[in-house]
């Protein structure tokens, strides 16, 4: 399980690996975390609860980040731990349900625009799953 | 990509042939000098050309500028027209910073004159611009104010006394564009935006005091209010949180699209619906609302500029303090344009994503007293180097959907950056050469130095020797203020 920031021109893109899907999402919150430079107050804990539907696992992954995008700038809040649970359902694809644990933001270095799905594959690998996320900055 | 599938047309202009690739609906045309070439070599920058001319609709050619690099999707310095009403729209080959774009206003003080006064500039341009990661705008509107402000653009500014009427008139689209509609902008897009409007914002944006250092074009500068040795500023932004939410909304909801439409695309981030789609309109006139939102924007953060150099230099000086807008510019867009091709004239949305509008003399789009001259085109620099004040010509109607470069374009990747550049040290370097510097952070301001960009100056060389531009003036910055 982790995260690793990999070279790109322009914008930021970011390889994440994790033995299942939950995993892989809240690894890919931590990596974006580390690169607009999240650090947490130490103090006040919060949660917040989540519950999202996507087509597919990439969808899926792009929705949750945006959700977190969404959650700093406007309730100033990241989160480094996740109860997640993901469900398939017959209607609306994957069906994301679950918590999430963190702090208001004390500092943040840069400004991530977007989760893109640019050249987003979530692919099987002998350890689980692996996926290259592409963020405009 | 190998530099050999491209076929040479001068030294200048090159080709990606239709039949590089079975799903190509089009050729791709390049401006570029094989150095600058040779720069992007290695990265995905032609194979995301490549890709964009698989969009439903497209006339060939897609078109390349020589500042061109690597995006997500569609590559930055791209230009794509799909054929009205049955081509698509693709929120991707526009980009998350909706009419992200670029003001220049002009002063009449010198700036030798002005050396002992620009620290004090430098702060309070800071000071009245607010910028950085999350920063509140000037204003803060509720949300029936904001749906003004989507539909009306710069117009609204103008109504609350935030704007001349000279600043509309020279601003692309008269700062407002019409079918702009707020009701498809969802109510996260506006909850952004509602804090944000006359914000700079973080990244790659700025607001530069520069000299005007070199004219080429007397005639031209004259008719913009350009004079040498005089101070200008530029502002560098776009539509904020509430541009990239529309984005990554209507980028989501695509994906659905293009399986409705029966829409193969070799990348997700490309995806598109017909402009005649229920989907597609709505697209089409949310994006037009966050256009709106960023005229609006940076025609606060123009207010804004003003009121410091009032502060900064009014009773020191005459009247020169007083800055009258050249142009503003958008370079995130994708508009409904007529072009000519083969005597036909072709009703098509040019999607323009690190690309500016460059019409030629005589375009009925232009202001009067730019008719004769051709759209000012702005092409900042990358930070402490000089910018260009550029023109439009009849060639770029004809070889480049009316477009032209919108910058330096990128050849060191951020983290790439970051190694080779300390903040600090650089800050340091530019105050030696005599650019006063304000960032709020270090770290952004590495990723953003000179090494990390191409030579604008070869990028302004690379349009004006192919003709898709002309220059007019060579600014040189004095101070800058970042996120």
């Amino acid at each position: 399980m982790g995260y690793e920031e990999i070279e790109h021109t322009a914008d930021w893109a970011l390889r994440v690996w994790a033995p299942d899907l939950p995993g892989l999402l809240s690894e890919a919150a931590r990596g974006m975390n580390a690169l607009a430079g999240v650090k947490l107050n130490a103090t006040k804990r919060a949660s917040r609860q989540i519950h999202l539907t996507a087509p597919d696992a990439e969808s899926l992954l792009v929705a949750f980040l945006s959700e977190l995008l969404y959650l700093a700038e406007q309730e100033n809040l990241a989160f480094d731990s996740f109860d997640l649970t993901i469900e398939a359902k017959a209607q609306e694809g994957l069906q994301l349900d679950g918590v999430l644990h963190g702090a208001s933001i004390a500092e943040i270095s840069k400004a991530i625009k977007a989760v893109t799905f640019h050249n987003l594959h979530i692919q099987k690998t002998p350890d689980g799953l692996e996926a290259t996320v592409v963020f405009d900055v | 990509m190998e530099l050999k599938h491209l076929r040479k047309i001068s030294d200048y202009e090159w080709e990606i042939p239709q039949n590089y690739r079975h799903d190509m609906r089009a050729s791709v045309r390049i401006f570029a000098t094989r150095r600058l070439l040779e720069q992007i070599a290695d990265d995905q920058s032609l194979e995301q050309a490549v890709n964009a001319t698989t969009l439903p609709g497209v006339i060939s050619p897609v078109v390349v500028m020589p500042d061109m690099h690597q995006g997500y999707g569609f590559p930055i310095g791209g230009v794509a027209a799909t054929a009205y009403p049955h081509g698509v729209i693709s929120p991707g080959a526009i980009g998350y910073d909706i009419n992200c774009g670029v003001r220049l206003l002009a002063s009449g003080i010198e700036h030798e004159a002005a050396l002992p006064y620009l620290d004090t500039l430098a702060t309070l341009l800071n000071a009245y611009c607010p910028s950085g990661v999350g920063s509140e705008g000037v204003v803060r509107v509720q949300v029936e104010e904001l749906n003004k402000i989507l539909r009306e653009g710069a117009h609204w500014a103008l109504k609350r006394g935030y704007a001349t009427e000279e600043d509309l008139e020279r601003t692309e689209e008269g700062g407002k564009l019409e079918d702009a509609d707020p009701s498809q902008v969802s109510e996260r897009a506006k909850q952004r935006g509602r804090e944000q409007i006359g914000s700079l914002g973080a990244g790659n944006h700025f607001i530069e005091v520069d000299v005007v250092e070199q004219i080429f074009d007397p005639g031209a500068a004259r008719a913009m209010g350009l004079q040498e040795g005089c101070l200008a500023v530029q502002i560098h932004c776009g539509s904020r949180g509430l541009g990239h939410q529309v984005c990554t909304d209507y980028v989501q909801s695509f994906q659905h699209a293009v399986h409705k439409y029966g829409i193969h695309l070799p990348d997700r981030e490309l995806v598109c619906a017909p402009m005649d789609s229920p989907e597609g309109k709505a697209y089409m006139a949310a994006m037009r609302a966050a256009a709106n939102f960023a005229f609006a924007n940076r025609q606060l953060l123009a207010h804004s500029a003003r009121r410091a150099f009032e502060e900064t230099f009014a009773g020191r000086f005459k009247k020169e303090w007083r800055l009258r807008q050249v142009y503003d510019i958008a370079h995130n867009m994708g508009k409904l344009e007529t072009h000519e091709r083969e005597g036909q004239r072709l009703r098509v949305c040019v999607h323009r994503k690190g690309a500016t509008r460059a019409f030629g003399p005589g375009s009925p789009e232009l202001p009067a007293e730019y008719q004769d001259i051709g759209q000012p085109v702005l092409v900042p620099g990358s930070m402490g180097t000089a910018s260009w004040v550029l023109v439009g010509t009849e060639t770029s109607m004809e070889r480049s959907w009316g477009s032209t470069c919108h910058g330096a374009g990128r050849v060191l990747s951020r983290a790439k950056a970051k190694k080779q550049v300390r903040g600090e040290r650089l800050r340091e370097e530019l105050e030696a050469h005599g650019v006063k510097v304000r960032a709020g952070s270090m770290s952004g301001l590495a990723e953003e130095a000179p090494q990390a960009y191409k030579d604008v100056d070869m990028v302004v060389e690379t349009v004006t020797h192919a003709g898709i531009a002309r220059k007019v003036a060579r600014l040189r910055p004095v101070a800058v203020i970042k996120g």
